[in-house]
């Protein structure tokens, strides 16, 4: 049901809004609104009963394995969320005085500091509010650069074709041209591509590493050179910086430009989609260029670093700083992690992705990249088991939800055919492990034996398999009161 | 190891499967030269008692004051159930409902939000939100743009949030699309219809029109609505959700209503905190629905005929098209969401009348009490929603700083945004103030102005 179907007329919460009709209005008569809002009219009983039911439907890191590849679904502490919302934190206005929000802010600038470190960049931006906004603003910054520079020339960005969807669309959003380049067998980026793709047109390479195929890009360095050498700069999508944070540094691979997805790294919550947060960590020739506002320290005092400190910045990108709710329980995270945690993220990441693919292929599945060390995930492809039975990927992966598992990411890197790319992450036990391949050596088995019990998968969810197709062609987004 | 569950018999095992002997040998294909050595930035880690007792100790630094700060962020009650709901691991915990079978909860609930959003803006469809009002307006100067194919310029007034113009500015000049500012009257703190139909602006692909403007001044929208339609421009109206519950919705605006409607989420039941999370909205006529960015749900029907729901037409978005997408983002502001669509259920249409009408009432009483003190004058003379720009006889700073040792932030100094209009304050009063907290604000600026 939904919550508008509980509605009566005339129900109120009494408590939840002013007890007395407003006194006094200048308002204009014909400013007025005469038609009527559209919000349900429900009992505050019935509301917290709808939502929690609601709640109940969702697969979550709380409640089950969730290893959906290349989103980090690591265990979120509760007390990042608590401490985040401390009343003071949550009541303080974003343009309420600064010597107002000095604990705020030594937390932020701190947090700047320990990304400094772990990423080996020379300044970091905490503004971007998801990973796509990161990019966007990485590459407006290498934008930035060369135009400073008196560049006009440099029109195309490339990118693999393994990579996010969101390293071409930004690129595009940024006015650059788009180049693709492919990706050899072992799952390298073709290193003989690229060195025919650059030149003076070139503003620069994205690139993920590890890669989403999985593996480390073992020509991290050459690249660098070619890319560099052709006058473009370096970008990386910290998509999986969780594979090697504390033993490679972006910095130290020859990056120019980088973004962190703190809501997979450092472990803030992705929320059924968001809020996201993604600093930017820059190298120090785009130092002059980074977006506003950054928190400086001068002596003991906090401040923001404005426009009129860095007046080449690419500006201002959101209407305050970004998300600092998420940030501040990215740096409650670091500090319980601290040090010795930093390191132990990447070798449990990398030590669950190399045992559960291990233990995968013992079972009998196919692994991508066979002759790979696995990064912090790995690819299993069905594409034989689809020949031979019919059964694709997406049947698998709706069959796990069965089974009580999350589904891992289906159809994504494009270029393995009916793939599931799995990331473990680092917060999960053996046990979980165990019991996950358990279940996929199970579904292997209903493959040949039952194969329509899987084709028809899911069976236990609140709803079976629904129709995409009608939804897109009979649009229904919003419900009408008579319909 | 802090929420690491392996155990030294598990590592052993897990290495034994694997064939390696140590973790370490499993990083053997990054080039050794890039291994990296101690991380010195990184201080050790803290117990959860003692991050506990650090964070207290930073909260309490920043201490509790009473906000008269509007500008886009909004101080308004959140029921308690609000956080409570939100915070539940199943929506704290989930991610993209991707696999929309397991994730019915979260898409049903932005199914009830993009309909809450719909009939609030009185727009045909609304998308499951952006990142927040600035990202939200600048998108929907793309979307115009892409629409709009022949005019890749845009007109917004300076009464617009300055810093929303700047955002606006900053994303859409990477595509050469051109933004105009248009000059405001500075005797009733509005743009004036009639003397935008006095001048030539040329080709344009939309206009923007804010409701209530920057000043918290209404404005004229039926005419500028009509006016961007006569020059076969969209309107994009960017609005306070709150306000919607008693002003004329951006769909209703003039004789065929804005083409799309955007505006800061946060009011909806989410907390100051220093700027962020919020979440924007955008809200459009079905016409433009393929044009829209981000994420949409649709209700559809599973294999038994029953009611689902399921993101559709992503055949707009970046994992699909790519290069081709309408926009580059991904995720957007999920679990804000989430707390909006409770808060709007919680005070229903008549509750959040009430917080709109008294946050304006409050407003009206500040006005009054603090233009009865020598030295204070409004700027504007147009009407006002819950918030309004003072002339001071003296600074602005000067002002806030007294107000400030009496525990109250009072007001947004206006110099930084509008160096013309001089020593000027924009003050805001929401429902949460009561007559004594406005009382109490009055007497602390009477007195900083005559000491």
């Amino acid at each position: 049901m939904l919550i508008f179907e509980h509605s009566r007329p005339g129900r109120r919460n009494y408590s939840q809004s002013p007890t007395k009709p407003a006194d006094k209005s200048a308002i204009p008569q014909h400013m007025l609104r005469k038609s009527p809002v559209l919000l349900p009219e429900v009992s505050e009983m019935d509301t917290v009963r709808h939502f929690t039911r609601l709640s109940q439907k969702n697969f979550s890191i709380d409640t089950e394995f969730y290893p959906l590849g290349s989103c980090t679904m690591k265990y979120n502490p509760r007390a990042c969320n608590s401490l985040a919302m401390l009343p003071q934190f949550l009541s303080r206005h974003p343009l309420a005085p600064e010597d107002t929000g000095q604990g705020f802010l030594a937390c932020m600038y701190e947090l700047q500091e320990i990304l400094k470190s772990v990423t080996g960049m020379a300044g970091v931006s905490l503004t971007p509010m998801a990973g796509a906004q990161g990019e966007l603003i990485g590459v407006m910054m290498i934008r930035a650069y060369h135009e400073a520079r008196g560049d006009f020339a440099r029109t195309e960005i490339i990118v693999p074709d393994a990579a996010h969807g969101t390293n071409p669309a930004t690129a595009v959003m940024c006015g650059f041209k788009v180049v693709e380049i492919a990706t050899d067998k072992d799952g390298n980026v073709d290193l003989e591509a690229l060195k025919a793709a650059v030149g003076p047109q070139t503003a620069g390479l994205m690139l993920t590493n590890p890669s989403t195929l999985g593996v480390f890009e073992k020509n991290v360095a050459e690249m660098s050179r070619v890319v560099h050498q052709a006058g473009g700069l370096l970008y990386y999508d910290g998509a999986n910086l969780n594979a090697v944070l504390g033993k490679v540094k972006p910095g130290d691979m020859g990056f120019d430009v980088i973004h962190i997805n703190l809501h997979k790294t450092f472990s803030t919550p992705h929320g059924g989609g968001g809020p996201g947060s993604a600093p930017v960590g820059v190298a120090e020739r785009l130092l002059p260029f980074m977006p506003i506002p950054i928190v400086a320290k001068e002596g003991e005092t906090y401040r923001w670093i404005t426009e009129k400190d860095k007046p080449q910045s690419i500006g201002r990108l959101s209407a305050h700083m970004g998300n600092a709710g998420v940030l501040l329980r990215a740096y409650i995270y670091v500090r319980l992690l601290g040090v010795e945690g930093m390191h132990r993220i990447s070798e449990y990441a990398t030590l669950n992705a190399n045992y559960l693919m291990a233990e995968l292929r013992k079972v009998g599945f196919q692994i991508a990249y066979d002759n790979r060390r696995a990064s912090h995930e790995f690819i299993v492809t069905l594409k034989d088991i689809k020949d031979n039975t019919g059964v694709t990927a997406m049947n698998l992966a709706k069959r796990l939800l069965d089974k009580g598992y999350h589904a891992p990411t289906t159809y994504f890197p494009l270029l393995v055919p009916e793939c599931l790319l799995i990331e473990p992450a680092e917060t999960e036990s053996k046990e979980t492990l165990d019991a996950f391949v358990q279940s996929m050596k199970e579904i292997l088995r209903e493959i040949e034996l039952q194969p329509d019990l899987v084709k028809g998968a899911p069976h236990s969810m609140p709803v079976r398999k629904l129709d995409d197709v009608k939804a897109a062609r009979e649009l229904d987004l919003s419900w009408k009161p008579n319909a | 190891m802090p929420f690491i569950p392996h155990t030294k018999e598990d590592v052993a095992e897990m290495l034994a499967s694997i064939g390696a002997k140590t973790i370490e040998e499993l990083f053997d294909e990054i080039p050794k030269e890039l291994i990296s050595g101690q991380l010195s930035g990184v201080p050790i880690g803290l117990s959860e008692m003692e991050i506990t007792r650090l964070m207290m100790e930073r909260a309490g630094k920043d201490g509790i004051y009473q906000n008269f700060i509007g500008a886009g962020a909004y101080e308004h009650h959140i029921p308690a159930a609000v956080w409570q709901i939100t915070t539940r691991g199943e929506f704290y915990s989930s991610y993209t409902p991707y696999q929309a079978e397991a994730s019915q909860g979260t898409l049903q609930l932005l199914y009830e939000y993009q309909t809450m959003m719909a009939s609030l803006t009185g727009m045909d469809v609304s998308n499951a939100s952006m990142y927040d009002g600035a990202t939200a307006l600048a998108e929907a100067a793309l979307m115009a743009v892409r629409s709009h194919k022949t005019s890749r310029r845009i007109l917004i007034p300076k009464t617009v949030h300055p810093v929303y113009r700047q955002v606006v500015r900053a994303i859409v000049s990477n595509q050469k699309i051109e933004v105009i500012e248009l000059p405001f009257c500075t005797e009733t703190g509005q743009v004036l219809p009639e003397s935008l139909a006095h001048s030539d602006h040329g080709d344009f692909a939309a206009l923007v029109i804010p409701q209530p403007n920057f000043f918290g001044i209404l404005e004229q929208v039926d005419a500028l609505t009509d006016w961007a339609h006569s020059k076969n421009a969209f309107a994009i109206g960017v609005v306070n959700p709150t306000a919607l519950a008693l002003l004329t919705p951006p769909g209703e605006w003039g004789s065929k209503g804005a083409d799309i409607a955007v505006g800061e989420g946060q009011p909806l039941g989410i907390p100051l905190s220093s700027g962020g999370p919020y979440f924007g909205f955008m809200a459009c006529k079905n016409d433009l629905v393929r044009q829209m960015p981000g994420r949409i749900i649709g209700r559809t029907t599973d294999l038994d005929n029953k009611q689902g729901f399921v993101l559709t037409l992503q055949a707009r978005e970046q994992h699909i098209r790519r290069s081709k997408a309408t926009s580059n983002i991904c995720t957007n502001q999920g679990l804000m969401v989430t707390a909006a669509t409770i808060y709007m259920s919680l005070v229903g249409p008549e509750g959040l009348r009430r917080v709109a009408a008294q946050s304006h009432a409050n407003t009206l009483d500040l006005v009054e009490q603090l233009e009865a003190i020598k030295g204070v004058k409004r700027m504007f003379s147009g009407p006002f929603f819950h918030e309004a720009a003072l002339g001071l006889s003296t600074s602005v700073a000067n002002v806030l700083e007294e107000l400030k040792l009496k525990g109250i932030v009072g007001g947004l100094d206006l110099r930084e945004y509008y160096p013309d209009l001089g020593n000027a304050v924009l003050v805001c009063a929401t429902e949460t103030k009561t007559a004594s907290d406005i009382r109490n604000y009055a007497d602390a600026m009477k007195h900083a102005l005559s000491s």
